[in-house]
């Protein structure tokens, strides 16, 4: 069934945006990430021009969020506190990542810088995760002393130091807040909830426990993302509601399926799985990026 | 069928018994194309008849007819990419001052044999006319192949399209074609010129609009985005709360 995208201004199956919504809904609730990375990509693909891509997909993360942090409420997987003080950069790096994307649009080098982000951010992450949830199955299977739980890093000699209970932490303010700023800076540039980032940097870079991760993670990617998607209707006029409303039917159903795969399935192996999706996308783009395209030149909007 | 081409014949009788040797006259099958959300592309026809006081002029060579249909135009950017250090990357770019967003012509034979090419640059028909770069940046130098890709892109996508052989001509007097238009439509006023060329010589023109507008809750959306862009972006993530509350609800009953 084909449907036509008021502001896309292009037709397209209304089923494979439904199942697309789907299946990055499962991954979205299984791994606490938006999933933007993987549909930002994905609508390009299909022939969804760029910005409406970017915007719309900040809005139908808000949903898939949204959905799948309530599963967490119940839980009681969430550290507000310490969502609240990643937010606090968030929406900092978010007003600022707008109006870099604006910059790099102007230059016609939005799509190259992006996907030039992509790889390295994905190419890292995922190679230290890989390595790290390897090591950690390894020490699991073989009994010995288990690993000290609470390493002394740099990050906890800075000042402000707040006390975080639901993640068991007393470390500085500042490192979350750099943490949020930054991801927010991605988010907006990347149209990503930026939660492949959050994730490996709350636990590698402020030590919270695993648990809590996650459902953290998607508390403020929702408050992120819902302040992404406002700026993009305000100032580009990019969000397509009947175009986010077919992904999000598919996303939020996918989120709760993913929600519960993502409960029976062991941290590391959880990690495990991520760090392979996340090296798969960043194969992918580079790839994109090295081999010669098939048609070399693209079409943008007028002006530079 | 039967009806369009009796419409052609009161039309033949209208036109007739007016000033110029050899008078076009055209009707569209429909003048407003409404884009509604399962709007999948759409086909008009386009038809008419040549109108005359006296016998053809057939010494003046075979009798033509082109049906030009333009979308409205936007300037466009066109990047070239480039290999820099391994990877492949925008480099030149040129900006095309004009090129519609959707070109169909279609001739009763090929381009340059039914209208010769001083009468295509005084009309400006044909993809080489409408695609046009104003000022084009000094360091590139091969402007044409930025152009000849806007036209090649927009062919694959089905926006343009030049057909030698679309318009069907009956006894130098009758003609129809269809005009096919994508599901990827622009919303704006679509000009549609025939013209009447006998020996590669422009001898009538005609020209009509067709409305292309979206309808219903296409415009509504539409109008509202770019209205009420805050109210919209708000309703948006209303819209976005609802459904991941609704399908976490759904789930814990369904669960019980």
């Amino acid at each position: 069934m084909q449907i036509y995208l008021p502001i896309a201004e292009v037709s397209v199956n209304a089923f494979l945006l439904l199942g697309l919504g789907g299946i990055v809904g499962v991954l979205s609730g299984m791994f606490g990430v938006g999933g933007g990375f993987l549909m930002t990509p994905l609508l390009f693909f299909i022939g969804i021009p760029p910005a409406v891509a970017v915007a719309t997909e900040a809005n139908q993360i808000v949903a898939s969020s949204f959905s799948g942090v309530l599963a967490h409420f119940k839980r009681r997987t969430v550290d507000f506190k310490m969502g609240g003080v990643l937010l606090i950069g968030g929406l900092a790096g978010a007003a600022l990542g707008v109006q870099l994307f604006k910059a790099l649009k102007e230059i016609g080098q939005v799509e190259l810088l992006v996907s030039l982000c992509y790889v390295v951010f994905l190419g890292v992450i995922g190679t230290l995760m890989f390595i790290e949830s390897l090591n950690a199955i390894r020490r699991s299977k073989r009994p010995g002393p288990p690993p000290k739980r609470t390493r002394h890093t740099w990050v906890h000699g800075l000042p402000l130091k707040m006390r975080f209970r639901a993640s068991n932490l007393y470390i500085s303010a500042i490192p979350p807040v750099m943490v949020g700023f930054v991801v927010g800076i991605l988010a907006a540039i990347m149209g990503v909830g930026g939660g492949f980032i959050m994730v490996p940097a709350m636990i590698y870079l402020l030590g919270m426990p695993t648990k809590v991760v996650v459902g953290t993670s998607l508390f403020q990617i929702i408050f992120v993302t819902a302040f992404t998607t406002l700026m993009h209707a305000t100032q580009n006029y990019t969000v397509d509601m009947a175009l986010a409303v077919l992904l999000l039917l598919g996303g939020v159903v996918g989120a709760q399926i993913g929600t519960r795969i993502g409960i029976k399935l062991k941290a590391e192996q959880l990690r495990i799985l991520l760090a392979l999706m996340v090296l798969a996308v960043c194969g992918k783009l580079l790839f994109d990026l090295v081999v010669t395209p098939s048609e070399l030149y693209t079409l943008g909007s007028g002006g530079h | 069928m039967r009806g369009v081409w009796i419409i052609a014949a009161a039309l033949l009788a209208l036109g007739s018994g007016l000033g110029a040797s050899e008078r076009v006259v055209s009707g569209l099958s429909q003048n407003r194309v409404a884009i509604t959300a399962n709007f999948d592309g759409s086909e008009i026809l386009v038809f008419g008849a040549v109108g005359r006081e006296a016998p053809a002029p057939v010494e003046d060579g075979p009798l033509d007819v082109i049906v030009e249909v333009t979308g409205p135009s936007n300037p466009v950017t066109v990047r070239r990419k480039e290999r820099v250090l391994g990877i492949w990357a925008n480099r030149d770019a040129v900006d095309v001052n004009l090129a519609p967003s959707f070109y169909s012509l279609a001739t009763t034979g090929p381009l340059d044999e039914v209208i010769s090419p001083a009468e295509q640059l005084r009309y400006g028909v044909g993809t080489d006319q409408v695609v046009r770069v104003a000022g084009p940046p000094p360091e590139v130098a091969d402007t044409s192949s930025f152009t000849d890709a806007l036209v090649r892109i927009r062919t694959r996508d089905g926006l343009y399209s030049e057909s030698g052989e679309g318009v069907e001509l009956t006894e130098e007097t009758l003609f129809r074609t269809d005009i096919a238009l994508p599901a990827n439509l622009v919303e704006g006023d679509y000009r549609t010129r025939i013209f009447l060329a006998r020996g590669g010589e422009v001898v009538d023109v005609s020209e009509r609009v067709i409305a292309v507008r979206k309808s219903g809750l296409e415009r509504w959306i539409y109008n509202l985005a770019h209205e009420q862009p805050l109210l919209y972006g708000l309703l948006s993530l209303a819209v976005a709360l609802l459904a991941g509350w609704g399908a976490s609800e759904a789930f814990r009953l369904l669960r019980r």
